[in-house]
């Protein structure tokens, strides 16, 4: 050992060797984990079309997009109104109605719990929205939540009205 | 220890001794002096090697049949249940053993928090413990996502879902683990690999704590060192291998019990039910032995603060050789230690009672209740009992209490016999 205690060159030609194998090693790790990651033909499955002529003020309907069930709701009038009238101020995740229901009596979202991924049931809860059997998180008529242990309102995924019958989610 | 100079006696012994040195180590395993007082709560250790065994050679069989496909695999279950021989057996061992696998461990750490088996200089031993208890978790639940029923599917949604908690990447966290955009066949495949790998990882690290293990050697209910070995040891073979052989029949017949005539009561019926993704069974509940656990997610209103509370709960118990600040280890001795243990046994017992209950009034209550005890005993009791209780006289040696009835009596006697000696 020599009584200097500068780095001298080999010291840095250890600290050299030692980054480009950790880049290298980096590098190398990485397929192993994007891997695991959603492939393209899970990608591919990106959108979904649905017929909601036949649905009637009240009632809804479930489909799969991804993988996920999503509700689509025809609301009624107090149901829609129930929404309307919330103070923003008292709600967990504050949302109006009118950000979430691109047309008031539509209600496009994703049937998950935003706690840890139940799907909640319909017309039931507190608020007369939706329930969460697991946990208990109650959310009202416009999806957003009211009470338990969820942080965020039901997700509205990306949705448009092909015509006046038909929805595309994706 | 003594079994560095072992020669083995045949002379292609010794020469593949000297080559590689198998025979000193079995040796070192037959004459390995254990503690004579070590009681029947010792001999989980064993128990629990023979789940391990039990565990893997079961799920290599099952493994032949069952088919790790979203659309196959549930009827792959059905098909070894009715149409492979003794499918139904194997599979009801492999279920069931499991819990049996869980019952162990449990009663494995009770004991050595009871007899204070953590304490230095056992820490590694227990840390490596804790480990495997880790990777049991992460086992079971892979195992039960195998079968694709609906308690399959939701189980798998809610824990991966756990991880959503974390801030900032924990969405991204949790496609990478399903491999999609919710629990489907990419998550179902990735399990049944890590399913099939974690075993493996637990039979390395039990190595490893055996091993560490073999260098203090055992603790045991007095909770003092050996004196002498020639007086407070008898060699593992026979003594304890007759006693682990005898315990592990007992532990069996409860085994069998379980397998012959009520192999499903520790499931649940919805698992019989293929998953769907668009219907959520109406009560969700893991297996048992994660009940606690599963309550204490549960107890606090917060997703983040629920997460993190579970997972202390978890690793808090790694900390726990320096939480505990007494020196002295077995809770004989320790009589206020004595009667907290057995609060944290109930109170861990009725965590394990609301958690299979609906999160809601009464019971919500009594698992925050239950919730704060836990974490009280571990944070604050423990590092002060330590500092203020008065333990009760400890014996000098193994042999003393055995041969001369109380401490105290033992104590005198050994002075006599210094006495003598002098």
């Amino acid at each position: 050992m020599s009584d200097e205690k500068k780095p001298n060159r080999r010291d840095f030609i250890f600290t050299a060797t030692a980054a480009v194998g950790a880049v290298g090693a980096g590098a190398a790790a990485w397929p192993l984990i994007d891997q695991m990651n959603p492939d393209a033909s899970v990608k591919a499955l990106a959108s979904t079309e649905v017929d909601v002529s036949s649905l009637q003020p009240g009632q809804s309907v479930t489909v799969l997009w991804r993988g996920k069930p999503v509700f689509i709701k025809r609301r009624t009038e107090n149901e829609i109104n129930e929404a309307r009238n919330v103070n923003i101020s008292d709600l967990k995740h504050p949302e109006k109605d009118e950000d979430r229901a691109k047309k008031p009596e539509w209600l496009v979202m994703l049937g998950v719990c935003t706690h840890l991924g139940c799907v909640p049931l319909g017309d039931k809860g507190e608020y007369g929205g939706w329930f969460c059997p697991c946990h208990g998180s109650h959310y009202d008529t416009s999806g957003r939540i009211r009470k338990g242990p969820a942080p965020t309102n039901l997700e509205i995924p990306k949705y448009e009205f092909v015509n006046s019958n038909t929805i595309k989610i994706g | 220890m003594s079994d560095h100079n072992y020669t083995p006696s045949s002379k292609f012994g010794k020469w593949f001794n000297d080559r590689l040195p198998l025979l000193t180590l079995a040796n070192h395993l037959t004459d390995y002096p254990t503690p004579k007082n070590l009681n029947y709560w010792w001999t989980f250790g064993g128990i629990l090697t023979f789940c391990l065994i039990t565990q893997i050679i079961t799920g290599l069989v099952l493994a032949m049949h069952y088919i790790a496909h979203a659309d196959l695999a549930f009827s792959s279950v059905e098909h070894i249940m009715r149409d492979v021989n003794y499918g139904w057996l194997i599979r009801y061992i492999h279920a069931n053993g499991a819990s049996m696998f869980f019952l162990a461990v449990y009663i494995h750490i009770f004991r050595s928090l009871f007899y204070g088996s953590y304490k230095a200089p056992r820490e590694i031993i227990w840390i490596l413990g804790i480990m495997i208890y880790l990777l049991m978790m992460a086992a079971a639940f892979m195992g039960y996502v195998l079968p694709w029923g609906q308690m399959s599917f939701w189980g798998a949604t809610v824990i991966t879902n756990l991880f959503s908690a974390i801030p900032l990447v924990g969405e991204s966290i949790t496609t990478w683990l399903w491999g999609g955009y919710s629990v489907d066949n990419p998550t179902l495949t990735r399990f049944f690999t890590l399913h099939y790998l974690i075993p493996f990882l637990i039979l390395g690290l039990v190595v490893l704590h055996i091993w560490a293990l073999h260098v203090p050697g055992n603790n045991n209910p007095v909770g003092i060192d050996i004196q002498k070995p020639s007086k407070d040891t008898v060699p593992f073979h026979p003594y304890i291998v007759i006693k682990d052989l005898f315990a592990l029949l007992l532990f069996m017949i409860v085994f069998a019990f379980f397998v012959f005539y009520s192999p499903n009561i520790l499931g649940h019926a919805d698992n019989y039910i293929e998953a769907n993704p668009l219907v959520t069974p109406a009560h969700i509940v893991p297996e048992w032995y994660l009940l606690p656990f599963y309550a204490i997610l549960r107890s606090i209103p917060d997703k983040l603060l629920g997460v993190v509370a579970m997972l202390s709960a978890i690793f808090i118990l790694a900390a726990l050789p320096w939480l505990d600040t007494s020196k002295v280890r077995s809770a004989v001795f320790r009589p206020l230690y004595k009667q907290f243990y057995w609060i944290l046994v109930i109170d861990v017992l009725i965590l394990g009672y609301v958690g299979a209950m609906p999160a809601e009034g009464l019971y919500l209550l009594i698992a925050r209740v239950a919730t704060a005890y836990y974490f009280l005993h571990f944070l604050l009791i423990l590092p002060i009992l330590g500092k203020i209780e008065k333990t009760t006289p400890l014996p000098l040696s193994i042999t003393s209490p055995v041969l001369g009835g109380s401490a105290d009596l033992a104590m005198a006697k050994n002075t006599d016999v210094r006495k003598e000696k002098l």
